[in-house]
Parts: C-alpha cells; sequence; structure tokens
C-alpha cells in the first residue's frame, strides 16, 4: 500500500509534466498562427506561377529548345532518385515526424528498382533515415523555426543541379500538408522533372521573349517555390500537431491527477477509520 | 470596354496588391510597358525597377526586383521575385547597397559580374522609388 506522501509525490510530477506541455501548447499556438499566415500568403504566388508555367509550356511544346532544358527532360529509366524530406527538428508533435519518416520509406521501398538518397530537412528526418542506413546526401536544420527563402532556394538548387548533371533522374519531396490545425496529409509530390499540368485554356499570348527563353528563367524558379511551399507547409503542420499533441497530454495529465487524487483520498480515509476503530475499541476494552 | 482590370502582385511570401487599377505600367525586360484594360494576353520577363498603377485618380508605385508578367483577359498578374513599396524602403540603406554594388562592379573579376550588375540594378531601383515616392 502507497502512503500519503507517495501520493502527494506522485500528483506534483505529473503538476509539473503537465506545466510544462501546457506552456508548450501556448507557445506552439502562437507560432501556429504566424506560420499560418506565411502559408496563406505563399499560396498565391506558388499557384500563379504553376499556371503561369503551364501557358508558357504549352506554347513552347514541341520547340526543339524547349526540349533541351534539363530540368524539363524526361529520363527513359529512373535509376537514381532523391527524396526530400521535410521534418522538424524537435519532437513532441504527436505523429507529426514519424508520419512523414514512414510515409517517405514506405514511398522508396515500394519502388525497389530506383536507388534513393535522402535529401533532409530537418533533424528528426536526418535520424530516422541515417538509423536506416540510407544515404543522406544532404542535412539542413533550423529551417522551421522562421523559414528562410534563400535557404530553401539553396537546396532547390543543389537538387537541380544534379538532377541537370545526370546524377539523378528524379526528386521528390516528401512533407506534412498543412489542412487545418486537426489534420496533417502526407504529400509525397515530383518536383524533377518538372510536372507540367495541361491547362485547359487556350489563349493566345503575345510574348514578349521567346517562350523557351521564359521557360528557361521559370523553371528553377518554380522548383524553388515548390519547395518554400513544403517547408511553409510542413512548419505550420509542424505547430499544429504539437498543439494537438499537448493539448492532449495536458488533459492526460488532469486525468491523472484525478485519478491519484482519489485513490490518495481512499487511502487517507481508510487510515483516519482505522485509528477511530483503534480508539474506540480501546475505550470499549477500558470499560 | 470596362475602365478598370485586376492588378496582382505576388511575391513568393506574400500578395502585395490586389486592386482594380485603370492603368498599369511595369519595367519589362526589354522596356517599360503601359498596360490598359483589355490589353491583349501576354507574357514578359520584368527587370528590377518601378511597377506604377493607377487606381481612380491615385497613382501607386511597387518596386520590383525582377520577375515576370502575365496579361490576362481577367487581368493582371505579377510575379515578382522581391517587390516592396516605396515606403518601406530605407533610403539610407539602399544607397549604402547601391554604392556598394558600384564598388563591386568596378573592382570585380568576371566571374560574378552578371549578379553585381543584377544587383546594381535592383539597388537604382529602390533608391530611385525610395526618392520618389519614399517619405
Amino acid at each position: 500500500m502507497p502512503s500519503l506522501i507517495d501520493f502527494r509525490r506522485r500528483i506534483r510530477s505529473v503538476k509539473n509534466t503537465q506545466q510544462i506541455t501546457k506552456a508548450m501548447k501556448m507557445v506552439s499556438a502562437a507560432k501556429l498562427r504566424r506560420a499560418q499566415e506565411a502559408v496563406l500568403a505563399a499560396r498565391p504566388f506558388a499557384n500563379m506561377l504553376g499556371e503561369m508555367l503551364g501557358n508558357v509550356a504549352r506554347a513552347a511544346a514541341g520547340s526543339d529548345a524547349a526540349k533541351e532544358l534539363p530540368l524539363l527532360q524526361q529520363r527513359e529509366s529512373i535509376k537514381n532518385a532523391v527524396v526530400i524530406v521535410v521534418s522538424a527538428d524537435r519532437g513532441l508533435a504527436g505523429a507529426f515526424n514519424s508520419n512523414v519518416n514512414r510515409g517517405a520509406q514506405k514511398f522508396m521501398q515500394d519502388q525497389p528498382g530506383i536507388t534513393f538518397e535522402v535529401e533532409s530537412i530537418g533533424k528528426k528526418g536526418r535520424d530516422y533515415f541515417r538509423r536506416r542506413g540510407f544515404t543522406i546526401s544532404g542535412d539542413h536544420q533550423n529551417f522551421s523555426r522562421k523559414p528562410v527563402y534563400v535557404d530553401v532556394a539553396a537546396v532547390a538548387a543543389k537538387v537541380s543541379e544534379r538532377y541537370a548533371k545526370g546524377e539523378i533522374d528524379a526528386v521528390y519531396v516528401a512533407y506534412n500538408e498543412f489542412k487545418s490545425v486537426m489534420t496533417q496529409k502526407l504529400q509525397v509530390e515530383q518536383i524533377l522533372p518538372v510536372p507540367l499540368t495541361e491547362s485547359a485554356d487556350t489563349t493566345e499570348y503575345i510574348y514578349e521573349q521567346p517562350a523557351e527563353v521564359l521557360l528557361a528563367s521559370l523553371l528553377p524558379r518554380y522548383v524553388e517555390v515548390e519547395l518554400w511551399r513544403s517547408v511553409l507547409e510542413s512548419t505550420a503542420s509542424e505547430h499544429a500537431a504539437r498543439m494537438t499533441a499537448m493539448d492532449a497530454a495536458s488533459r492526460n495529465a488532469s486525468d491523472v491527477i484525478e485519478r491519484v487524487t482519489l485513490q490518495m483520498n481512499r487511502v487517507r480515509q481508510a487510515s483516519i477509520t482505522r485509528e477511530i476503530i483503534e480508539v474506540v475499541s480501546g475505550a470499549s476494552a477500558l470499560k | 470596354m470596362p475602365a478598370t482590370f485586376e492588378l496582382e502582385v505576388a511575391t513568393p511570401d506574400r500578395l502585395l496588391v490586389r486592386e482594380q487599377v485603370t492603368e498599369a505600367e511595369a519595367p519589362g525586360r526589354d522596356g517599360y510597358l503601359g498596360i490598359l484594360p483589355d490589353h491583349a494576353p501576354l507574357l514578359t520577363e520584368l527587370a528590377p525597377g518601378l511597377l506604377t498603377y493607377s487606381t481612380g485618380g491615385a497613382k501607386h508605385s511597387v518596386v520590383v526586383g525582377g520577375g515576370w508578367m502575365e496579361v490576362l483577359p481577367t487581368g493582371v498578374r505579377v510575379l515578382a521575385t522581391v517587390a516592396e513599396n516605396p515606403n518601406e524602403i530605407d533610403l539610407k540603406r539602399a544607397q549604402a547597397a547601391l554604392d556598394r554594388a558600384e564598388r563591386r562592379l568596378k573592382e570585380s573579376g568576371e566571374m560574378d559580374i552578371s549578379r553585381a550588375l543584377a544587383a546594381a540594378e535592383r539597388a537604382r531601383a529602390r533608391v530611385a522609388a525610395a526618392a520618389q515616392f519614399g517619405r
């Protein structure tokens, strides 16, 4: 039978934990708001750029100069590929990290003919894949605290260059898309070769520059912006996931405190009752 | 013919302008372009410079550091790599950046001359905008 002291200690310790989880929840909520605004602000540019690229690509389709563009070239067979895994630097965010890590791992294992490398954004992804013996071609940290465009662009430039050289035949990015505070959805998207969406719109444009020239300047930017958007989505998702996880943890702590308090009171009453019985029976023995 | 069209200016981290405007002038790669309502669809690369537009009499301007412009039947979209309102620009800092860029241009070897040139061009646009429209 644990004594009263033990119960008190346990309650105090759970309360301490609860204070921490509550604080983390508050911090995440504040960060989430900022991250959410950043995602929403970045979406118009990414969407418009995608549409513009589609329009230009349609105009340039078939021209030899466009086929020469390295970032558009489709390789006949994909032998080497890179998956950019966007995870968090820190844990305690529920299923956030394991979601993206497991999703990326499954994606790679489903295509046994391809040799994959992992370009990791975020410490947790790097740790996960290093432990499992994957080749890590690059490791980038501290992106999610405050994402900086040039940092992300540097990663995009690196994979684009390797792609253009022919070292790799495809590049994918795995990240948690921010749907809402409660739901984050794992996405694995191809970013190289640049997937062109066929637009139904058939407007005839006046081109100030030849379409191939426009395409050549748009493509690298597109890769950057797609990666940038993934990082922002992932950042917002991370804070949302952490907030939800910490909320659940705080509630669990309340439950534990309630249960232990109840047990403690039972034990306390039992001992009081026992003492009364002892006093009463001692008194009656004297009669 | 409609009297206005929608102008959108977006950068990778924000949507800077979304307004009904009567006219716009953009720094195209091959020279400034004026856009009026019902302009034919057009696609162009933008050079660093000043994008000006009018909304019912009032003139506004935005500094763009290069990008692309798409004129659609529904409106005009400017995708700028960087864009700022002139009143956000610190004239002193912009001037310092311009001086730095010009100095580098004089000293630099051939390797990064295009980068230095682009930086100087951007800095010049910002200084001009800040001097003209800034606080």
